[in-house]
């Protein structure tokens, strides 16, 4: 298969995750059963990895290695989490291959998950530290989406910044019967422990109000 | 495949450093793009605020109308722009919103929601438009349920399904043209007659199970748990109708996002910010461009125009009006 990346993207990518500061593992679940996308997205995470000597790139099997899925709360496929650089995971989750616009979120995960600081004050980090309740936060996109990549990073880094929080991304053609359980028709929708509701990329203070009153 | 927008080394850092800025763009569309580009190359202590690149190019699939360049689609012009603006590396603080404007003395601060306080001599509002609503019953109810105000993001859902298209602009006749892999039926229904382009809507020949509903006017949309169908007027014969379908694509044009300044720079009757020739305001040192502005035309090249003669006027401005140190 040729390169999903050529050399003039590898070189901006390449520039891009320079200030990465540690280095972190994503685990792509595959498996051998016909599986859409199972490979692009393989070529292209491999791809990414070698881009930078601080990401690591592991592709694992979701039936040869069902106890680590299990313990990532993996049940499709292609879906990867990412590891900090201390091996842990921290609710950062994609299922789905990350192209077109979702390579943003991607790439900002990355950037985020080896520590650089995000931006957020520090008022709003001791916010969302304070969130106790176990929370999982499904943002479905479509690839041609502009503004899905944001509401993806929104819900990442509030997974980064607080253990009780899971963000994972859906693609929703990928995974249709998902979307259609969720009643998806427009993204991106963003989906809170499975009963809340938000429409469109909405400001980190939108996924406070609904967080805190859980 | 890839539709990367990605920043230059970290130029964005100059944000925490920079205690005074000439010049700071709000906004990450074509105007926004163009002013930077212009006050870069005049010199000015720049710096360009952005909730999304791209504004609502990348609302548009397909883009013909640049001139120099004859076919591109919106995301990879925005793509473009972004490129051109990062080989100068004008810092750019991207996924925030600017939460306010205020002023002090001849200078302004502007609050952002990362919390960062940005002092400022000048400003660009350069932050567009959002999707006009119809503001019928049922429009709310059933957004993301059948209704959408983005093709290009939500096209995908409706494969085989029947989407009226809302609306007789460009716009509107270029969500016909983008539709066409993924529904089965396309009805447009619009209030009056065409504004579009003949060039687009000589296209619309060749589009299969294409209705158009000239001189309707939709006045509810239908449904249960999802939309089913809307109810339309026709003006013509005096006549109502009830259309069965899946999706409602609303692409009426835009309501300028003027609610930083609209309590103290004047703004028209539609909301949208009156500027003079050289795009200023109504505020010394607050300018204006793009599709927030009262000019008529909302046209990408239109918009990067006022872009470019904003930041042109406010150098001139910061070297012989601007009163402050």
């Amino acid at each position: 298969m040729s390169r999903l990346l050529d050399s003039n993207l590898q070189n901006q990518i390449r520039e891009h995750l320079s200030p990465m500061k540690e280095s972190i593992t994503i685990v792509l679940f595959t498996k051998s059963e016909p599986c859409e996308t199972c490979n692009e997205t393989k070529q292209l995470l491999s791809e990414i990895a070698e881009l930078s000597d601080k990401i690591t790139f592991v592709e694992k099997d979701l039936k040869a290695d069902q106890a680590l899925a299990k313990e990532y709360g993996i049940t499709l496929t292609p879906s990867f989490v990412m590891l900090d650089h201390t091996g842990s995971y921290r609710g950062v989750k994609f299922n789905g291959i990350p192209a077109g616009h979702e390579i943003n979120s991607f790439l900002s995960a990355i950037l985020d998950m080896s520590g650089l600081d995000y931006g957020f004050s520090p008022e709003l980090i001791e916010r969302i530290k304070k969130i106790s309740k176990p929370v999982n936060i499904k943002v479905f996109v479509t690839l041609s989406c502009p503004h899905c990549p944001g509401a993806v990073q929104n819900a990442h880094r509030l997974a980064m910044l607080n253990q009780n929080i899971e963000g994972e991304m859906i693609e929703a053609q990928t995974f249709y019967e998902l979307s259609t359980k969720y009643k998806v028709s427009g993204v991106p929708k963003i989906v809170i422990n499975d009963k809340i509701e938000l429409v469109g990329n909405q400001p980190i203070e939108s996924y406070m109000k609904q967080l805190e009153a859980l | 495949m890839f539709q990367f927008a990605l920043e230059k080394g970290k130029s964005s850092s100059l944000f925490d450093t920079t205690p005074k800025w000439d010049f700071l763009i709000i906004g990450g569309g074509p105007a926004g793009f163009n002013a930077a580009l212009y006050a870069k190359r005049k010199g000015l202590q720049v710096g360009l605020i952005t909730s999304e690149v791209g504004g609502q190019l990348h609302n548009t699939s397909t883009v013909d109308n640049y001139l120099g360049i004859q076919w591109i689609e919106g995301k990879d012009l925005s793509n473009a722009f972004f490129d051109h603006i990062n080989t100068l590396e004008v810092p750019i603080l991207k996924d925030v919103h600017v939460l306010g404007i205020e002023k002090q003395g001849f200078d302004f601060l502007v609050s952002v929601s990362d919390g960062k306080q940005l002092l400022t001599k000048t400003i660009l509002l350069a932050t567009g438009g959002a999707p006009r609503q119809l503001g019928i019953p049922g429009e709310n109810k059933y957004a993301n349920k059948g209704v959408s105000y983005c093709t290009t993001c939500d096209a995908p859902f409706f494969k085989g399904k029947h989407i009226v298209v809302a609306g007789g602009g460009n716009s509107a006749a270029e969500a016909v043209l983008d539709l066409v892999p993924w529904a089965s039926q396309i009805t447009v229904v619009h209030r009056s007659q065409w504004r579009a382009d003949n060039i687009l809507l000589e296209k619309h020949q060749s589009v299969p199970h294409l209705t158009v509903h000239l001189q309707t006017e939709i006045k509810e949309v239908l449904g249960d748990e999802f939309m089913t169908g809307l109810r339309v007027f026709h003006k013509d014969t005096q006549t109502e109708e009830i259309i069965t379908a899946d999706g409602l694509f609303i692409e009426i044009g835009t309501v300028p996002k003027n609610n930083l300044v609209k309590d103290f720079v004047a703004v028209n009757e539609r909301g949208e910010i009156i500027v003079d020739d050289n795009q200023s305001t109504s505020e010394p040192g607050i300018y204006a461009a793009g599709d927030v502005t009262h000019q008529p035309y909302k046209q990408i090249i239109i918009a990067a125009a006022e872009g470019a003669k904003a930041a042109l006027a406010v150098n001139q401005y910061l070297i012989h009006q601007y009163k402050g140190a």
